[in-house]
């Protein structure tokens, strides 16, 4: 076996291992581990994703001394590869962009808390991406809503709590569910590994036994998984969670812990459940239909909505109505769409953040809308971004978030009886995005020159300043060289089958 | 209804528990409720996986005398299954109590609605 | 057919005084009404206060919710949607497994070829007379490492809520040492009796893991309840002689760090079909069973610190 397919476990294990280190090391120490790993772990994927593609082929690695039914096992395909490498790039940036914010609004003496605190949640993230079993990703889904709580509330004023304590409610929930229905599903096949179930799923379809469990067993996980990741009517701890809590939290929340439960999904729907069989069942409508709701509903409470932070979290309900309306069309195009939109929310959603940070900062911390009147020229810098961040949601070419409306569109008028509903409301749901995030940028861009606040320019924010550029660029290249990474996509979903 | 149901009988019971305890999770406002919801939860998806491991006049999976055939013992998974849940239920307490704790000492209740409304009156 | 009116008469008209008014060449009110120069608008402070007061009245009754009719129609209404959503899900439960495999027989998906082969070859496999713990610490051990990482992460989760800094811990101490029963000598008494004892089964059910019933994390839960036991007893004070933030910190990170690197060593060597330098020993004796041992020793040294800080940290927000 080549040395290179090691990676996946060592990235797994070393960000493991950097929690415990951090946790009896100093607060600056803890933030070079952290800085370290995020990048060793981006180098690993990086080099894996090459072989990957080099080769063709998936690879499965055994955890253990055993092979398939017996032990445990991760498996590495072009996608894992891709998104891992994705997940460090954001978290990265997510990090050095919020890093000064950090100094602010946590304690100091807590601080090595939350590098161990993210490092556990990146080897969360990427358990979740490689796994090739269900329990283990269920320990590995409890790890990461765990620590992901721990981010939420470790700037501790009476919201986050509040919040932190909503989102542990509705993930318990959804984690109680995802339980129940992989017990279930574990009673009818007899195994636990992912290829091993979806063979034994396949036989009871076609010999037609337990069909109720198994149609039971699939929703439960589903929802359970939806409710983790916030679809639209269990949405309502996001906006506090993300508003309240230090920006670096609230970018990795948005853009990565709600997108690993997704990506997890994925895998349920591809290597567990078998995409055909998935697609034969009543659930996706239920998907899509929410995912519209979402769309529209999200977008909607971010119209209404005054506090610049809680309006991109609202707007966060809607992005992942978008990913659940790809999936619920039941399309390998579809499927496409939603990775694709994965990818380009992600990167604009933790832009956006880090930008309206930059915003709020020279508006003498205020996020009302009429406090940030003329901000953009008081920080140019983020001003900007969040301009091209606005641009891209709004789906105007040249960004990330166009071409995965273009996606969505294509995906849409090949699926019969859901082309119209998904046309529409993708046609709604855009006017409604271009309502309030051109407001905002409209209302940061009007001068306004009787402020008692003070402008920052490049040298006073270096680091911040080269994050906000490398975000852009990031959206840039998601819009402007798609076609590699969808083929790329393309290619990684048809490894998992 | 299908033709194992009286057979299930623990699994029924099980299920009944998982539902009172996912309710008492989701619609509780008392936080304290809400935590006995989990666990009332997480307790009823342990008697459900105990009773999938098992086997009429079979004993627990630790081998005695030497024996090692399959007719002796009952499924070692789910009860492998059951020792990992119970560490992440406790965790999950431990946590949800401490945010508990948290509160309370700040608002003075423990109801979930009455914090929100004070949060709301506080205007931040 | 209108006549032509001469100017004179078409000023004392309505409509001529109204299109004036339109066009703005005439204020009516500029010379008719009397302007006295404003005066400066002070605040009354009693005033002020009172109109603060009405505020936070208003804001009291506004989210009261006792005084709230919608609130309480709604109270009505959650009982009786939850108590519908609960049955609702309980039918449907009990549906899917009315339709489950029978409990209790053989014949099952679950008995497959993995449990067989966990029952007839586990003991030679992983030396360990336990199957359940060579189960979870050998053959799906990537579980078990994740599992003890879920129970680190709760305990910095709670660390980052409850412990305190410096000054709110002198206050936090004051207040404790109140509800302290410092010289209670029957419990004292039989904390001296049971302490050691439950501390000693505790070890004893850990070393016993690969061997019988138990393992590291009841044993761990064992010993954290006798040394909880013990701070209840004797107070803080005693047990600060042997058990501070500081060792708390250390041995977790021993424990955590051997796991992590002892597994690490493990899953490398079998994914790659290395040979693993790891002695199975025989299979019944102490030391035997490979790494599950240490492992369980481990898991214990973890378990038992924790249950003991999330006392400590729920009691008073420090050791």
């Amino acid at each position: 076996m080549n040395f290179i397919c090691n990676f996946p476990f060592f990235s797994i294990l070393l960000s493991l291992f950097s929690g415990t280190v951090c946790s009896v090391l100093p607060a600056k120490a803890a933030k070079v581990v952290n800085r370290v790993v995020i990048i060793t772990v981006g180098v690993m994927s990086t080099i894996l994703l090459l072989y990957l593609l080099s080769t063709g082929e998936a690879f499965v690695y055994w955890m253990g001394h055993f092979p398939a039914p017996w032990g445990n096992e991760i498996r590495a395909g072009v996608l894992e590869a891709g998104m891992a490498l994705f997940f460090c790039i954001i978290m990265y940036l997510s990090m050095a962009g919020g890093a000064h914010k950090l100094y602010g609004e946590v304690v100091e003496s807590k601080h090595s808390l939350y590098y161990i605190l993210v490092n556990l949640l990146l080897s969360s993230l990427l358990a979740l991406v490689y796994t090739n079993d269900m329990f283990t990703a269920y320990v590995f889904v409890e790890i990461n809503t765990i620590s992901a709580c721990g981010l939420i509330m470790i700037r501790q004023v009476g919201r986050t709590i509040e919040a932190a304590v909503r989102y542990m409610i509705m993930s318990l929930l959804g984690s109680g569910l995802l339980l129940f229905g992989l017990c279930i599903m574990y009673d009818l096949t007899g195994h636990l590994l992912m290829s091993n179930i979806k063979e034994s799923v396949g036989q009871l379809v076609t010999s037609g036994e337990y069909q109720i469990p198994l149609i039971v067993s699939i929703a439960l996980m589903c929802i359970g998984l939806c409710i983790k990741s916030a679809l639209f009517p269990f949405h309502a701890w996001l906006p506090d969670a993300y508003g309240y809590s230090t920006v670096s939290s609230a970018a990795i929340l948005s853009s990565l812990v709600s997108k690993g439960y997704i990506f997890l999904l994925i895998k349920i729907i591809y290597r567990v459940i078998g995409f055909d069989i998935f697609n034969s069942t009543r659930i996706i409508d239920v998907l899509f239909v929410f995912g519209l709701m979402g769309m529209i509903f999200g977008s909607i409470s971010a119209i209404r909505e005054n506090d610049i932070r809680r309006m991109i979290a609202f707007s966060s309900v809607a992005q992942i109505g978008y990913i659940y309306m790809g999936f619920g069309m039941g399309t390998q195009a579809g499927m496409v769409a939603s990775v694709f939109h994965i990818l380009s929310h992600a990167a604009t959603k933790s832009l956006l953040f880090i930008a309206a940070i930059g915003l709020t900062d020279v508006s003498g911390g205020s996020r009302k809308f009429i406090d940030l009147t003329g901000a953009a020229y008081r920080n140019k810098w983020a001003g900007a971004a969040f301009t091209a961040g606005s641009l891209s949601m709004v789906g105007v070419p040249l960004f990330s978030g166009f071409i995965s409306k273009l996606l969505f569109s294509q995906a849409a008028v090949q699926v019969e009886g859901k082309m119209l509903a998904s046309l529409i409301v993708l046609g709604i749901s855009t006017v409604l995005n271009a309502i309030y995030f051109m407001k905002t940028v409209i209302r940061i861009y009007t001068p306004f020159s009787e402020t008692g606040y003070s402008g920052i320019t490049f040298k006073d924010m270096k680091g911040y300043c080269i994050v906000l550029v490398c975000f852009i660029v990031l959206n840039v290249i998601l819009g402007v060289s798609s076609q590699p990474i969808v083929d790329m996509i393309e290619q990684g979903l048809a490894m998992f089958a | 209804m299908g033709p194992n149901l009286l057979a299930n009988y623990g699994e029924a019971v099980a299920a009944i528990l998982f539902c009172i305890g996912f309710t008492n999770l989701l619609l509780q406002t008392n936080l304290i409720k809400k935590i006995i919801g989990l666990n009332v939860m997480d307790s009823a998806i342990y008697l459900f996986l105990a009773e999938k491991g098992y086997i009429a006049g079979r004993v627990a999976p630790i081998v005695v005398n030497g024996v090692t055939s399959t007719e002796a013992y009952i499924n070692p998974i789910p009860s492998g299954l059951v020792l990992t849940g119970i560490v992440v239920s406790v965790s999950v307490t431990a946590l949800m109590l401490s945010l508990t704790i948290r509160l309370y000492t700040r608002y003075h209740t423990l109801d979930l609605d009455e914090i929100s409304a004070q949060l709301k009156k506080e205007g931040k | 057919m209108s006549k032509k009116r001469p100017e004179s008469e078409y000023q004392k008209t309505f409509a001529f005084h109204f299109f004036r008014w339109l066009s703005g060449s005439k204020d009516p009110y500029l010379g008719e009404v009397e302007m006295h120069p404003q005066k400066e608008y002070q605040i009354d402070p009693e005033a002020a206060l009172r109109h603060e007061k009405e505020h936070d009245a208003i804001l009291d009754k506004v989210y009261d919710p006792k005084r709230n009719m919608g609130m309480k129609l709604f109270h009505k209404l959650y009982h009786a949607t939850s108590i519908i959503f609960c049955l609702f899900l309980i039918a449907l439960l009990l549906v899917t497994i009315s339709w489950l495999p029978a409990t209790g027989t053989v014949n099952r998906p679950v008995n497959n070829e993995v449990a067989e082969r966990y029952i007839e070859k586990g003991l030679e496999e992983t030396g360990a007379v336990n199957i359940v713990a060579g189960m979870i610490l050998d053959y799906r051990a990537f579980d078990t490492l994740g599992e003890s990482h879920v129970l680190f992460t709760a305990t910095i989760t709670v660390l980052i809520l409850l412990r305190l800094n410096k000054t709110e811990k002198n206050e936090a101490e004051l207040s404790d040492r109140r509800f302290e029963p410092k010289n209670d000598a029957i419990l004292q008494l039989v904390a001296t009796f049971l302490v050691p004892i439950i501390i000693i089964f505790g070890i004893y059910v850990i070393l016993n893991g690969h061997l019988g019933p138990g393992g590291g994390f009841s044993g761990g839960a064992v010993i954290g309840a006798g040394l909880v036991l013990y701070l209840n007893a004797f107070g803080f004070k005693k047990t600060e002689r042997f058990f501070t933030e500081k060792t708390y910190k250390w041995i977790c990170f021993f424990s955590l760090s051997f796991y992590c690197l002892a597994k690490s060593y493990s899953f490398y060597t079998g994914a790659n079909q290395l040979h693993s330098i790891i002695p199975k020993g025989t299979p019944g004796a102490i030391l035997s069973s490979g790494l599950i041992l240490p492992l369980n020793i481990a898991v214990g040294l973890v378990v038992a610190c924790t249950i003991y800080a999330f006392y400590a940290m729920f009691r008073k927000g420090g050791f």
